[in-house]
């Protein structure tokens, strides 16, 4: 039964994964707006030129 | 009622006008094109043999399909907003942004060489909105990205403030059908970082709660035999480590709310529920570290998850919805001046304005202060500020109170008080607005809980003190297994997943509560108080009655033809009565009759020929005044009267209609509750709505706003739960003083003064259920209470005897829970099938359809 002392850190860390993970996506604000993403999937991607790349500012300003 | 029937026949006119002219709609917005426009349009280069209605909507179909973003129309068919303004005219309108202080408080996040915005913008309704918005980026370079909030009805805007001023991108959505909605008072609204940490806490607490249940296994189901009391030490010390961030994070707003009530000496659920953590806690650390047992770590996580997430179910908001808007959402951002040195005109910042300013204010604008006229051809419609339905004539000279609505021509103003003094904000500084509503402790969970609290604290001691006699060592036990027991985790969920229900039901059916408390004030009202204008009469729409013999047909044309040159409110209503039914020369708008010799004598009346036939309309006075024999009388319900060749003919009252079932609404309502009617309006609609209301002092005409407010407060203070209906400024005290406030407002998201329910104009009718309804939620927390205590009592049976072991706890813990959940949630729905009936259709209801029905024609939203 020693392999527990193994299997109980993996399980510990799996979990802890994910639940760092949902820590990071509702402070990324992914539980904000929980409408528009599924209509922007709707939209065409044909997306010849994306965004100016020194106009997208980092995701973090969400935060405040 | 004569006033319904024939503004109803108005309506079915207009219809089966519009219908004949469906077969071209525009490409763009689906409106119908009118055979003129079409043929004008339709020639010119690039429009690929598509119509349209308007050049606005040909110029964006241009901009969008030159910048390959002909994708709008496949997303939805004629999704597009109608476009009135050419592109080039809208820049100057929102030249004011760019100033310093008003860009300042727009912008959210600023540097070098990024800038971001939002702006909301109420046409965003489809896919194709979404889509076109969220590639901005491709109509100009100086815009980044941009990302829509669909339910907000918002958009995100990151541009680069060198290569494109605000002004310009404010006036490029709006140039594409967007017109931002610009006011202060909303977008100082932020995401509520509340709810970003419920859910944190409950993810932490759902996470401990799944790993101790795998640590406590081995103990329920007595694996220690073959595995060794090791690991009984192991599993107990990693779930204490474990509980740490659920007691320390997950419980915090339960520390804190105990505390809160604990200073302000008020017993609330907080308590017992904090007693209750404390208790499980110290227990099972003792029990850990003293090596006696495993502890109930898992019941604990348990406890906090379902605590939070009933927390997280009742936290359901309505983000399209705006509950608590002022004055200052209503008023414009900005206003035109006029410089007096030039005589040029500019946009200035509303809270820009100073006494002794000028400003110009156009058709359909507000009048955004106090102020004296100085101009000829001030008509001010004050019925959302005052309840009057007919608009006042104002001459120069005289003064006009800010919140009232232009009709007719451009007026210029001089400002005497401040936008923030005015007579009508002047009301937002009476006392009700200052102190908060309500009695955060005075729920049916604290009032349940302050007896409960007790008994269980008596029933802890005595336990405790009978073992301390009996057998010392189970007495601390005994006292903190009834406190573990008693932590009324089911008791706390009835209310929130009740009420979070009866919410959502209510919100399907079109009507939107602030919160889910807000059931608990509806279900205890007795007393109904209706505001006129608006609230039971659809406003602005109010119909004209002849009263006298009836026209004859060669004189309501004559009538029409004489009265349709006139700019005069009353003077178009008029046209709208005495329209011909089928005529060419009338659907085309072409002018006819060259030699009408028109004549306005402005806000008196207004005189012509037509066909040999002399018309003269106007007041009693000015008709008496030009040589006209007008008969005496003492009704001042008339207000255009007319004479055909010099001799008079009687006169046209105005009333408004009353709302379809509003009759229905009031008897009902009359059965068992006090309904009372309050009105800006003047006492000529007494006699109208005598029969519905009983006794004279239950209808109260020339209230102004400050004369609700004090009414509504005179009826609570008499101990009667009031609820408050109505639609407009002037109601904004009176819905805040009410136990409830009801907003009527015709469209969902348009403004409507600080309530705590909205409601579609539509539903107006479903009041009568709507209070029944939330009576029957309430009865529904009672049942969930007593299914609560049931459990409780078996659980303090075994937690007194002192034998309170951790499966005990794990199981029934979780099981009263579900059982009160499942309680709350079906017999809510049972009684929201009987009070409400069928939901509304998807399109109406809760939110609105992202993706339009291809067949939606849009002459439902225009008419």
């Amino acid at each position: 039964m020693n392999v527990i002392l193994i299997l109980i850190p993996v399980s510990l860390a799996f979990a802890g994964a994910f639940l760092l993970a949902f820590i990071w996506s509702v402070r990324n604000g992914q539980f904000e707006d929980t409408d528009t993403p599924a209509m922007r999937i709707l939209g065409e991607d044909d997306a010849v030129r994306a965004p100016l790349s020194n106009l997208s500012e980092p995701e973090t300003e969400n935060l405040k | 009622m004569q006033a319904t029937a024939g503004f109803d026949s108005l309506i079915d006119r207009d219809s089966t006008a519009r219908s004949s002219e469906r077969a071209t709609v525009c490409f763009h917005c689906g409106s119908p094109c009118t055979a003129a426009a079409a043929a004008e349009l339709g020639t010119a280069s690039r429009t690929d043999g598509k119509s349209f209605c308007c050049a606005g909507c040909k110029t964006v179909y241009e901009l969008l399909s030159e910048n390959g973003l002909d994708g709008f129309y496949n997303l939805a068919e004629r999704s597009g907003k109608p476009v009135t303004v050419g592109a080039n005219a809208v820049v100057d309108r929102y030249a004011f942004l760019d100033s310093a202080e008003v860009f300042g408080r727009f912008v959210h996040f600023q540097d070098a060489s990024v800038t971001r915005v939002t702006f909301r913008l109420p046409a965003i309704h489809c896919v194709a909105c979404v889509w076109l918005l969220e590639n901005l980026f491709r109509l100009n370079p100086g815009i980044g990205r941009s990302s829509v909030a669909f339910t907000r009805k918002e958009v995100t805007v990151s541009f680069n403030p060198v290569q494109i001023p605000l002004s310009k991108v404010a006036a490029l959505l709006d140039s594409l059908g967007y017109a931002p909605d610009l006011n202060l008072a909303d977008l100082e609204r932020k995401s509520d970082p509340v709810s970003r940490r419920l859910w944190l806490q409950v993810a932490v607490a759902g996470f401990v709660f799944g790993n101790t249940m795998l640590f406590s296994l081995p103990a329920y189901f007595g694996l220690d035999s073959f595995s060794g009391p090791g690991f009984k030490v192991l599993f107990g010390w990693l779930s204490l480590g474990l509980s740490v961030p659920v007691v320390a994070y997950s419980a915090l707003d339960y520390w804190r709310a105990s505390l809160f009530a604990f200073r302000q000496r008020r017993m609330s659920i907080d308590i017992p529920i904090a007693a209750g953590i404390a208790a499980i806690w110290l227990q099972s650390v003792w029990e850990v570290v003293s090596g006696r047992g495993e502890g109930y770590f898992d019941s604990l996580a348990g406890l906090l998850f379902f605590l939070l997430c009933g927390r997280i179910f009742q936290q359901k908001t309505f983000e399209r919805l705006s509950f608590d808007r002022d004055y200052r959402s209503f008023f414009p951002l900005s206003v035109l001046r006029i410089d007096s040195q030039n005589a040029s005109e500019n946009r200035v910042a509303l809270d820009r304005l100073a006494v002794g300013d000028r400003i110009r204010v156009r058709n359909g604008e507000l009048v955004p202060a106090d102020s004296r006229v100085l101009s000829e051809g001030a008509v001010i419609d004050y019925s959302f500020v005052t309840g009057e339905s007919i608009p006042a004539q104002k001459t120069a000279g005289e003064s006009v109170y800010a919140g009232g609505r232009q009709v007719g021509g451009s007026v210029d103003l001089e400002i005497i008080k401040p936008v923030s003094q005015s007579h009508l904000t002047s009301l937002w500084d009476q006392d009700a607005f200052r102190k908060p509503k309500g009695d955060a402790f005075d729920t049916l969970t604290h009032r349940y809980s302050r007896r409960f609290t007790w008994i269980i604290l008596g029933i802890a001691l005595a336990s405790c003190l009978f073992w301390a006699v009996r057998s010392p060592d189970k007495a601390v036990k005994s006292f903190t297994s009834v406190l573990i027991v008693a932590c009324p985790c089911a008791l706390a969920l009835a209310a929130p997943i009740t009420l979070g229900t009866g919410q959502r039901l209510l919100g399907r059916q079109g009507i939107f509560l602030r919160n889910s408390g807000v059931i608990e004030s509806l279900a205890r009202v007795d007393t109904v108080v209706f505001d006129k204008t608006g609230t039971l009469t659809v406003p602005r729409s109010g119909s004209m009655r002849f009263l006298g013999e009836p026209l004859s047909a060669l004189e309501r044309r004559a009538l029409f033809e004489v009265a349709r040159h006139s700019t005069h409110p009353l003077a178009q209503r008029l046209v709208e009565l005495v329209r011909p039914l089928s005529d060419s020369s009338v659907s085309s708008g072409r002018s006819t009759e060259a030699g009408m010799k028109f004549q306005e004598t402005l806000g008196r009346g207004v005189s012509g020929f037509w066909n040999e036939t002399e018309v003269r309309l106007g007041s009693r006075a000015w008709l008496a005044q030009t040589g006209i024999a007008v008969p005496e009388t003492t009704d001042d319900s008339q207000s255009v009267w007319v004479a055909f060749n010099g001799k008079f003919r009687g006169g046209f009252a105005l009333s408004s209609p009353l709302r379809p079932e509003v009759d229905t609404l009031i008897r009902s309502l009359q059965q068992d509750l006090r309904v009372e009617l309050l009105s800006g309006d003047s006492e000529r609609e007494r006699d109208r709505f005598s029969p519905l209301f009983h006794g004279l002092e239950s209808m109260r005409f020339h209230q102004s706003p400050a004369d609700k407010l004090s009414h509504v407060r005179s009826l609570q203070d008499g101990g009667r739960r009031v609820m408050m209906v109505g639609d407009g400024l002037n109601d904004a005290g009176a819905l805040r003083e009410g136990s409830v406030g009801v907003a009527v407002v015709e469209e969902v998201g348009a403004f409507s003064p600080a309530s705590d329910v909205i409601l579609e104009a539509s539903r107006l009718p479903q009041v009568r259920n709507l209070i029944d309804f939330s009576a029957a939620a309430v009865r529904v927390v009672r049942i969930s209470f007593g299914v609560s205590t049931a459990y409780n009592l078996i659980g303090l049976a075994i937690a007194a005897s002192g034998n309170l072991s951790p499966i005990d706890c794990a199981i029934l813990m979780p099981l009263s829970s579900a059982t009160v959940v499942a309680v709350a949630c079906g017999a809510t729905h049972w009684a929201g099938r009987r009070c409400l009936g069928a939901p509304l259709s998807p399109s109406v209801a809760e939110s609105n359809n992202p993706i339009p029905a291809k067949t939606t024609t849009k002459e439902e939203k225009q008419s």
